[in-house]
């Protein structure tokens, strides 16, 4: 039974500056579930990425029942029989289930669709996954879990060999879990490959078979899961040499400057934390644990349910970032492009966005002279690499960008300064100017926070540690006497 | 520095923006030698006074168009600016006070299209187009279906009168093209319009109140098309209850020619000048030629598909061209 259907070798994919996958080789089973496991960034996805086809590995090979993959692509997986199921649904809402299990592939007659065969062929396939959804329904109608099987569903009627399942328990209750891994059974039963992905190390020992490692681009090793424990699994996942290094900081905590009482949003619950004058305040969990979302809240960005903020001891209202801003809190948002930098405009257009204002005269004319002098002082002393500041900001190498949305923030008198993944994308030198920029306005008395899924960049940037998990803080540490297995045993509530 | 930084200021001149001058200098010497009556300072001033009324609008089209947004509203507007102005002259309104009342009606258009816009989250191109009907059918309503006459004489001025050979309705589309550009290029009030046009998401979280922004943007937009209605009225010297009908595509087709980009945040006043000059001595030159009005539809609506083709294929370029740096 258990032959090898999908093997792949010496696989590496390099991005500009990031090795991504380093000669990964790593094979799977007919009628095994076989898990995946790493940190973000340890390579998962992109592995995922190269077996159905949606990026070319810059080497290496793929073997499928034997014979090599040549030019893979989504197309040419889907025909091989290798399917995904993602986290975010790929389904279309308002369309039938039938109609979905076999979108583009329905029979005719007499040119028309023939519905009626689509719905018997649909059960046909919902009926083997022993699942009773009436193939008439419309998607957008089901719950998250069902519209999960519809997924598998419509994998399984493309005679699928090997099924890619990523993060598939996040959005589900626990009954919804107990059914799926029933699904996840009787498919390995029926001679399917299963590639498990789940940050939830405790579903890995109930359902899977193998475990393999990644970490930093690496495969480390393969394991059977009943040769294995949670805590091996974990020490595997983190334990890397700390190739980068972080500049000396010596913590001077001052008055609290920032006080957030249970903060409630659509997902964070009973969030309270403080933050002080000259500290620099981490926040770690897992993608959706809600550290964007807390800071977004306290930034005015989203829509706060209940809670309280204070500054300086003073209540604030917040309905909007500009009265965040008002009061003193900025945000240097995760995805730079699309709510960090205007990438069409200037770096002086950037600069200048927030603090235009206040050197506006009569009819809010600007008075272009000071704001060329304010822009060549941020440039200087940010040390911003440009040859003019009317250089569009995105002819700008990351780094920069980020230089630039700080130096916009940096004009505006502000006490609190959030950075959501300050040097995502960003190579290495510009990341350790940043973490000295970041170290120097903490020391000016600013408060400094970070979110940052890489832990060695959190820990090294933060005297204080806050948990997440599920939308509610689970711990908090001092960033000086805590590992990251620490970290992430309260990031998983294990 | 600031030398250099003046210098690459200048060099920046983009010589594939030249494209539209050099299709408006053929077009003017096509038409030049195809009829005489064409290249002469009585129809240079008649092309003149065609234009202000494009013109003045396109100012705040541009800003418009510059958020991501359209005001297919603005010809039906002219028309009701040149209908209730001419009702209320005629009626014995002094000038000035129901000059001052179109204007305000003018803004009170742009507020509801901002209105629709924010509050019921009615995508621009919907909303105006809905104001475009209504508003027409105000119009209608309001003139009863017949052009008002009986304006006073001293309001003729302008529309019709000159300073030397100039008409006063050409210099009031200068000084508008002015305060526009001012607006755009030096005031904090451009700099939002140009940060919201390219990326929304970013500017509310750099702390501008987007709505609000919205609302002056639309409320500018319909003041301008109640001061070119004005001037319609004066020049024709009364209120047609179709006037301004269809200008909303000329409007757009010029600012559009003047490489405005229609998915927002980029596009030069200067250059939309370049494209009200085009619009306009293109209707001008074939309606001297005698074509049809009929042909004359079809030109413009190839033009406006023409612009919009070539705004998209500069933008694949440049985009093309950032993956290659």
């Amino acid at each position: 039974m258990s032959q090898t259907i999908l093997e792949l070798k010496d696989i590496t994919k390099v991005y500009p500056g990031v090795t991504a996958l380093d000669r990964v080789s790593l094979s799977f089973q007919s009628g095994e579930v076989h898990a995946i496991v790493g940190e973000n960034g340890a390579g998962k996805s992109t592995f995922i990425k190269v077996i159905t086809g949606a990026i070319r590995p810059t080497s290496g090979e793929l073997y499928f029942e034997g014979k090599r993959v040549e030019h893979n692509s989504p197309q040419k997986a889907l025909d091989l029989g290798i399917t995904a199921i993602y986290q975010e649904l790929n389904l279309l809402k308002h369309l039938t289930v039938a109609e979905n299990i076999f979108y583009n592939r329905y029979t005719l007659k007499k040119g028309l669709i023939d519905f009626r065969d689509l719905e018997r062929k649909s059960k046909e396939v919902l009926d083997r996954l022993g699942v009773r959804i009436d193939p008439k329904m419309l998607v957008k109608n089901l719950s998250v879990g069902y519209q999960q099987l519809v997924e598998i569903a419509k994998s399984l009627s493309r005679n699928v060999k090997v099924m890619i399942m990523d993060e598939p328990s996040a959005p589900l209750t626990n009954n919804e879990l107990k059914y799926l891994f029933d699904i996840v059974r009787k498919l390995r039963d029926g001679g399917i490959a299963i590639l498990y992905i789940s940050h939830r190390l405790e579903e890995i020992f109930e359902i899977c078979d193998k475990v393999s490692v990644f970490r930093d681009g690496h495969y480390i090793k393969t394991m059977p899961v009943a040769e294995t424990n949670k805590e091996e699994l974990i020490r595997l996942m983190v334990n890397r040499e700390l190739t980068e290094s972080y500049p000396a900081f010596a913590a001077d905590r001052g008055e609290k400057v920032l006080e957030v009482k249970n903060l409630n949003t659509e997902l964070l619950k009973d969030v309270s934390f403080c933050a002080y004058r000259g500290e620099r305040l981490g926040f770690a969990g897992l993608v959706g644990a809600g550290r964007t979302e807390t800071v977004r809240a306290v930034y005015g960005a989203d829509p706060i349910r209940s809670g309280e903020i204070y500054m300086h001891g003073k209540k604030i209202r917040l309905r909007s970032p500009e009265d965040a801003i008002r009061s003193g809190i900025v945000l240097i948002p995760e995805d730079r492009k699309q709510q960090g930098a205007f990438l069409h405009l200037s770096i002086k257009e950037n600069m200048m966005f927030s603090f235009a204002p206040e050197i506006a005269g009569v009819l809010g004319i600007l008075n272009r002279k000071k704001e060329r002098e304010l822009c060549r002082e941020q440039i200087r002393a940010l040390s911003i690499k440009t040859p003019s500041m009317d250089q569009l900001v995105k002819n700008l190498s990351g780094g920069n960008q980020q230089k630039v949305i700080l130096a916009k923030w940096l004009l505006m008198n502000c006490d609190v300064i959030i950075f959501d993944e300050p040097t995502r994308g960003i190579d290495v030198g510009a990341k350790q100017e940043i973490y000295q920029l970041m170290n120097e306005l903490a020391e000016k008395g600013k408060v400094i926070i970070t979110i940052s899924s890489e832990l060695p960049e959190l820990l090294g940037m933060s005297d204080r540690v806050i948990v997440m998990a599920e939308g509610r803080i689970t711990g908090e540490v001092k960033a000086s006497d805590v590992t990251q297995e620490d970290i992430l045993r309260y990031a998983s509530a294990v | 520095m600031e030398e250099k930084e003046r210098r690459n200021g200048l060099k920046k001149i983009d010589w594939s923006d030249a494209g539209i001058l050099i299709a408006l200098i053929a077009m003017a010497i096509f038409f030049s030698v195809s009829t005489k009556a064409f290249f002469s300072a009585s129809n240079f001033s008649n092309i003149a006074r065609q234009i202000s009324i494009v013109g003045i609008c396109a100012v705040g089209m541009t800003m418009v168009i510059l958020t991501g947004g359209i005001d297919l509203s603005i010809g039906s507007l002219i028309g009701l600016a040149a209908v209730a102005g001419a009702k209320m002259m005629s009626a014995g309104t002094p000038v000035f006070a129901a000059v001052l009342a179109v204007l305000v009606l003018g803004l009170l258009v742009g507020a509801v299209n901002a209105a629709c816009i924010n509050g019921l989250r009615i995508p621009p191109m919907i909303t105006t187009l809905g104001m475009m009907i209504s508003v027409r059918g105000a119009v209608y309503l309001i003139s009863g279906g017949m052009p008002v006459y009986g304006l006073p004489e001293s309001f003729k001025v302008l529309g019709q009168n000159n300073i030397g050979i100039i008409p006063i309705s050409m210099i009031i589309m200068v000084i508008v093209f002015v305060i526009g550009y001012v607006i755009l290029n030096r005031t904090v009030f451009g700099r939002r319009i140009y940060g919201i046009g390219g990326n929304p998401e970013t500017a509310r979280l750099s702390g501008v109140n987007v709505k609000k922004e919205i609302y002056k943007i639309y409320c500018f937009a319909g003041f301008m098309g109640a001061l070119a209605g004005l001037i319609l009225m004066s020049r024709v010297n009364s209120g047609q209850p179709n006037a301004g009908d269809g200008y909303e595509m000329d409007i757009i087709t010029a600012v559009v020619l003047g490489g405005v980009s229609v998915s927002g945040g980029e596009g030069k006043l200067s250059k939309v000048i370049v494209g009200v000059i085009f619009m306009g001595i293109l209707a001008n030159g074939m309606m001297m030629m005698n074509i049809s009005d009929y042909w004359q539809r079809v030109v413009k609506g190839i033009v406006l598909l023409a612009a919009v083709a070539i705004d998209i294929r500069s933008k694949d370029k440049k985009a093309r061209a950032d993956v290659a740096h």
